[in-house]
């Protein structure tokens, strides 16, 4: 057994038991970060296979962003948990329905699975064995797929913009601070220098 | 049994099979570990006695000369305390984040070089690993708030959460603008390019390695790189999430011993890292400030020492002069200012380079 095959065991072993976990485990927030730890395991194995940037980028963004909001909102919910697993038993022959249909499907994806022709022309793109992964997927990322490459940010644009006009809301009667104008004030302005004579007051 | 003994030789440098001639990994990262803590120790002292000297204070002055021994008797009260963990805590993620908190930090520093060839792992994507593993940091703060189960802790790591999240942000532009000028993601590399190429050569005078460094030409992202440290380390005058006149310690109130220890030394390491980080990519790592005998006869390593203790000198400083942000404002400014500001030079200097063909090209693989 060489060192890398003994990693991917245990990367592999650990990525399916955390999975396994963020279903079982009772408290909504382990679940969460049993599937942080699958993510972890998952950029292992990528980084096994030799793609290491995608290995970083999968726990900045996945781990390091993703989770981070998803961590958020479900410590913010408030569950029940006695009352989540009341319901447990009278769903449980949805869920063992669905489940078994997407078994059903995935097994006749994988039953027909052929790699296209055209892609497999794409895969014997010439990419120097001695190049450092980065470089090798910007040159592929910005040359031949540029046009699909901004599509993509286009997209993820359109979805951001979507989002901020969702959640946006400006409501009436809320004082609002304007920074230049808090910046832009002078003491002359703000403060009022006043005889006091003593005994008396304002 | 082939690949334990591969293993063994990698980390303990043990000829087993073959002249395994490398020293060791473990004995490499030991020595690391140990300087690093020791280091820490002292920049903690360093931190307490720039602070009380900007108050005309005397700061620690009773343990050893000059209160040197200050944190060495911290740690021993810590350690030594008993460890308090409240009733309704999630035992096992108590316990867990300041772990993870201290293993994080310390696990950035495989990459760091700290002198010519001297880091632990010399990998291609050194700049990726550390941007990786600090965007992790901050679970370490969001569980061990949730874990305390009590209503400060919560709200301090929220906050916290949402402060180094936004500033991730900005540092990942910055080390973009960095990136594009080395056209390597090496650490090392960032450090050889502000040798070998930058105005000191431009107008002829390459002994004046400090013009080449890349504070010079990327000055705006370097003030932007600090501002963004400071608030992305949760320090002062961004350490919001602990603000004991709003939160108490914020997400640290419940911990006590060596948990909080964990915690603090975690903190301390990566404000390191942040301070290393600065001194690797804007100011030249390991390199000496002007290339000539009397500063090229001391090593790097003690150069970038020096140089990262100045940069620290600058956070200790910050927070000991400004005053603590509001947090509407400290968001305001890393998504308002920070983030085009960072954006927009990110588009110039990409411009700049392919107008010019200045940027480094020792590193094309």
């Amino acid at each position: 057994m060489t060192l890398p095959l003994f990693f991917f065991y245990v990367f592999s072993a650990i990525a399916i038991a955390s999975a396994v976990m963020v279903i079982s485990a009772r408290n909504p927030v382990h679940a969460v970060l049993f599937l942080i730890l699958t993510f972890f395991n998952a950029a292992g194995l990528f980084m096994l296979a030799g793609a290491e940037f995608l290995a970083l980028i999968l726990i900045v963004v996945y781990v390091g962003a993703v989770a981070v909001l998803f961590l958020f909102v479900v410590m913010m919910l408030d569950v029940d948990f006695a009352e989540m697993r009341q319901g447990f038993l009278q769903y449980a022959p949805i869920g063992v329905l669905v489940g078994a249909v997407l078994l059903l499907e995935l097994l006749l994806v994988a039953g027909s699975f052929v790699v296209s022709p055209e892609i497999a022309g794409a895969a014997a793109l010439p990419i120097d064995g001695g190049m450092d992964n980065i470089r090798a997927l910007g040159q592929v990322l910005y040359t031949r797929y540029v046009f699909l490459f901004q599509g993509a940010g286009a997209v993820l644009l359109v979805a951001m913009i979507g989002a901020i006009v969702l959640t946006l809301r400006h409501k009436p009667n809320v004082k609002r601070q304007n920074p230049l104008d808090q910046v832009g004030r002078k003491p002359s302005e703000a403060v009022r220098v006043v005889k006091v004579k003593s005994g008396q007051g304002l | 049994m082939d690949f334990i003994t591969a293993a063994l030789d990698y980390l303990l440098g043990i000829p087993i099979l073959g002249w395994g001639v490398q020293v060791g990994l473990i004995y490499k990262t030991l020595l690391l570990l140990v300087c690093l803590l020791v280091f820490t120790a002292f920049i903690l002292l360093a931190d307490r006695k720039i602070w009380a000297a900007v108050q005309i204070r005397r700061g620690p002055n009773v343990v050893g000369p000059f209160g040197l021994l200050q944190s060495f008797a911290d740690l021993l009260k810590f350690a030594l305390k008993e460890a308090i963990i409240p009733a309704g805590a999630d035992k096992i993620l108590f316990l867990f984040a300041p772990l993870l908190t201290a293993t994080l930090a310390l696990a950035a520093w495989a990459v760091v070089p700290v002198g010519e060839g001297l880091a632990i792992a010399n990998i291609n994507l050194g700049v990726l690993y550390i941007f990786a593993i600090s965007s992790l940091g901050v679970y370490g703060v969001i569980i061990g708030g949730w874990a305390s189960n009590s209503k400060y802790p919560f709200l301090g790591s929220l906050r916290s959460a949402a402060q180094m999240v936004s500033y991730e942000v900005s540092i990942g532009l910055v080390i973009i603008t960095v990136l594009l000028c080395v056209g390597s993601l090496n650490l090392s590399d960032i450090v050889r390019a502000q040798y070998e190429m930058g105005l000191a050569h431009m107008i002829g005078l390459p002994q004046l390695t400090f013009l080449n460094w890349f504070w010079l030409p990327l000055f705006p992202m370097f003030i932007v790189f600090y501002i963004s440290a400071l608030a992305e380390t949760n320090r002062p005058p961004f350490d919001l999430p602990e603000a004991e006149s709003e939160l108490v310690a914020g997400f640290m109130t419940e911990y006590s011993a060596t948990p909080y220890m964990l915690f603090m030394l975690g903190e301390y390491i990566s404000i390191l890292l942040m301070c290393a980080l600065t001194t690797v990519m804007f100011l030249g790592g390991w390199t000496s400030p002007i290339d000539l005998p009397p500063f090229t006869w001391i090593p790097g390593v003690i150069w970038f020492v020096l140089k990262l203790s100045a940069v620290f000198f600058m956070f200790a400083m910050a927070k000991s002069i400004v005053p603590r942000y509001r947090y509407d404002q400290l968001m305001r400014i890393g998504w308002k200012l920070f983030l085009p500001l960072s954006l927009i030079m990110v588009v110039i200097v990409a411009f700049v380079l392919q107008l010019t063909g200045w940027g480094w090209h020792g590193g094309v693989a």
